[in-house]
């Protein structure tokens, strides 16, 4: 196994059919070299009985590539393509519970404002918040939010794909 | 139609004439069927449903047809396990239909019940839970083409009894249904090009044959090419069988066991030719230290091989036989007299046959015998351990699809097994079985086998009363702390052979040797040869793993 410090973050998107069992292969494969994923989402696309998946794998360029290779060999898989940092773009989404019953109601809401956040659900001890973003954003927000106000966050993982301008200019 | 009609109709479509099959409750549907075609059809019956799954792959790697093994749920699928992760590492085809508790109560752990599909995920090619038996024939119709295109390998359907007893309207596909599965046969034409121009302006070439070129039927191509353009070639455990009519291009085996001649030859080449072959860590040595001073090119049909362990300077991804056609076509001027003299000397200098005559009954002696005896295109089936690299030491091989055995995943019980399948695949071949005395227990049952279906193979189990091949391990790197590798009692084989109605002859006195074997190859009927053979021999030579192939130990 390849020394861990030049493990970097990578994304793959994957074009597969909608068959029971691709997530678990596609996984399976990632988990069986040693790389953690470290996120996942899945989704349909235009075309009916096929699906998109985006993940961010935590590994070695090397490794990395013998995935792709070995994700195609994958009977469901239509297409593999591991999207460059700078080709990328890149949304993730997260539901934020935060409790209202101490703190300052004002700065919470001026955050939510910059953030351009939503505010999806009320009760009277707490809201339930929408943030949408690159994923730096959604770490920000996080961040800015007085530690004790977050009840529980929910990330989505990271949609992604490559800049329209990169893959007319290839 | 029922399911288990359909399963057994499709299965006569696509011509196939063997089944390994073992019965049990979730599969009595379809044995109901079969039972109806078994004047079609051969049916051969393991004792172990592990064993029927290896003779399965040896009858692929003996013929190149897909078999079929159909066994039941839960424990029957298990059993399968060991042999479907053996046919997997090493390419070979087959379809295995395991039956299934029904869909209603899967999910229960129900009676039976093994989620087999999830279980196989990273040992098959493809695998398929069947839920709707209108799926059934396409599926079927996918599985084969699956199993036998591009790289072979093994594919799975699992079938609940439900769908077994489902009825739907039968048509059998002509065509398999597979939107995200393709392969390239076809090399392309500008690395083809790429490969012969370094292949012609190269002084010191050598050919490597691997797998690949067994499993696409090429053998013969690779033997032109060999002659053709003047290249000595060296072979993979699983590329045995190459014979070219020059036999000073011949330097036979490399990596771990290989000749030191061979090895020797790799790190001084300035050009590797490998066909089929995946650079396995047993031929490897060191990666970093391989071949320093050569460029690579890599033909294989599998992408994902392609640079996998070493980094090839020319890969061609594709069928080693239509890239072997168009390598064909080229001319080739140059004689490399230098480079062939400077091998044939090597040879001479480090003989692989060479070892000590003490008296005792050696095994590489046995072997060499054999191969003297039994005729040249005898089919050999070992099991896994010492007695397997003496074979591809001391055994040449001239033909494809010869030697079978267990490489990928060197897995201990296959030897017996394997030469039933091989017999069943080529009656018309001697079939000759090697074994240790460890693997040989591992699946020993299919002596009854071997009685059963009247095949008339010839065995000989070499017996160390020992794990041979760790054992030697431990006594060079462990400083002969034989711990878990003496295997004490065991028993008189040849008489295990009797109490199954097979002939059978002891053998422990090298002077005994030649006429043992003589009697083995002529017996109308299956033998037996227990040979108790010399404890303290070693493989030699020896390139220790992650050691770099210039480090060869030649003595213990």
């Amino acid at each position: 196994m390849s020394n861990k410090t030049n493990y970097t973050d990578h994304t793959i998107s994957i074009i597969a059919c909608n068959n029971p069992g691709v997530i678990t292969k596609v996984t399976g494969l990632i988990n069986r070299r040693g790389f953690n994923v470290e996120s996942l989402t899945a989704g349909k696309t235009k075309d009916t009985g096929i699906s998109r998946m985006t993940l961010v794998v935590k590994g070695d360029d090397e490794g990395i590539e013998q995935i792709q290779k070995q994700l195609n060999k994958i009977i469901d898989i239509v297409k593999v393509a591991a999207i460059k940092p700078q080709h990328r773009v890149a949304r993730e989404m997260a539901l934020v519970k935060i409790n209202l019953i101490r703190g300052d109601k004002g700065d919470l809401f001026q955050l939510i404002n910059i953030y351009k956040a939503k505010i999806v659900d009320t009760s009277p001890g707490g809201i339930v918040v929408e943030v949408t973003g690159p994923s730096e954003k959604i770490d920000g927000f996080l961040d800015l939010l007085p530690h004790n106000a977050i009840a529980g966050v929910a990330r989505s993982g990271v949609v992604a794909m490559n800049k329209l301008s990169k893959q007319t200019n290839e | 139609m029922k399911g288990a009609q359909i399963v057994v109709e499709s299965l006569l479509k696509e011509g196939v004439d063997t089944v390994f099959l073992y019965t049990g409750g979730a599969v009595v549907e379809i044995f109901d069927e079969l039972y109806k075609h078994r004047k079609e059809i051969m049916y051969i019956q393991p004792r172990h449903e592990m064993a029927g799954t290896h003779m399965a792959d040896a009858y692929a790697r003996a013929t190149g047809k897909v078999p079929v093994v159909i066994v039941t749920s839960g424990p029957g699928a298990t059993h399968t396990i060991s042999g479907i992760a053996t046919a997997y590492m090493d390419s070979s085809p087959m379809v295995i239909i395991t039956g299934q508790v029904p869909i209603s109560k899967i999910g229960t752990d129900a009676f039976q019940e093994a989620d087999i599909t999830g279980i196989t995920m990273p040992i098959t090619k493809a695998n398929f839970l069947i839920q709707d038996v209108d799926d059934l024939a396409q599926t079927l119709k996918n599985a084969f083409h699956i199993a036998q295109t591009g790289r072979p390998g093994p594919v799975l359907i699992d079938l609940p009894t439900n769908v077994q007893m489902a009825k739907t309207r039968y048509h059998y596909p002509k065509e398999p249904k597979l939107t995200a599965y393709n392969y390239i046969e076809k090399g392309h034409p500008k690395q083809i090009k790429e490969a012969l121009k370094l292949i012609k302006s190269a002084h010191k070439p050598l050919i490597i044959a691997g797998g690949g070129v067994n499993l696409s039927d090429s053998m013969h191509l690779a033997d032109q090419f060999i002659d053709k353009s003047n290249i000595p070639a060296i072979h993979t455990l699983m590329g045995n069988g190459i014979n070219p009519k020059k036999e000073d291009l011949y330097l036979g085996p490399f990596g771990m066991h290989g000749a030191v001649y061979s090895n020797y030859a790799v790190q001084e080449a300035d050009l590797l030719i490998s066909l089929g072959v995946r650079f396995s860590d047993r031929v490897l040595g060191e990666a970093k230290s391989f071949a320093p001073h050569a460029k690579i090119i890599h033909v294989d049909i599998d992408p994902a091989e392609i640079g996998k362990t070493i980094k090839v300077d020319v890969p061609i991804v594709g069928n080693v036989r239509y890239v072997l056609e168009e390598f064909l076509k080229a001319e080739f001027n140059n004689q490399h007299k230098e480079w062939i003299e400077k091998l044939n000397g090597y040879k001479k200098k480090y003989p692989l046959q060479k070892y000590e005559d003490t008296g005792t009954l050696k095994p590489q002696y046995i072997i060499e015998l054999a191969n003297k005896i039994f005729p040249e295109d005898t089919i050999v089936a070992t099991d896994v351990g010492q007695h397997q690299m003496w074979v591809s030491q001391f055994f040449r091989f001239r033909h494809p699809r010869q030697l079978i055995t267990s490489g990928g995943l060197g897995t201990m019980g296959f030897g017996l097994p394997a030469s039933v399948g091989a017999k069943i695949g080529r009656r018309d071949k001697d079939v000759l079985m090697f074994s240790g005395d460890g693997g040989f227990q591992m699946n020993i049952q299919e002596l009854a086998t071997v009685k059963r279906y009247g095949l008339n193979i010839k065995m000989i189990v070499m017996d160390n009363n020992s794990l041979g091949m760790v054992r030697q391990w431990q006594e060079l790197l462990y400083e002969g702390r034989y711990s878990g590798t003496p295997l004490p009692c065991n028993p008189d084989f040849a008489k295990i052979a009797e109490a199954y109605g097979i002939k059978s002859l002891k053998l422990d006195k090298k002077e005994n040797a030649e006429a043992a074997i003589k009697e083995l190859y002529q017996s109308e009927k299956s033998m037996l040869i227990h040979a108790k053979i010399d404890p303290e021999e070693n493989v030699l030579p020896w390139v220790p793993s992650g050691r770099s192939l210039n480090d060869i130990i030649t003595k213990i």
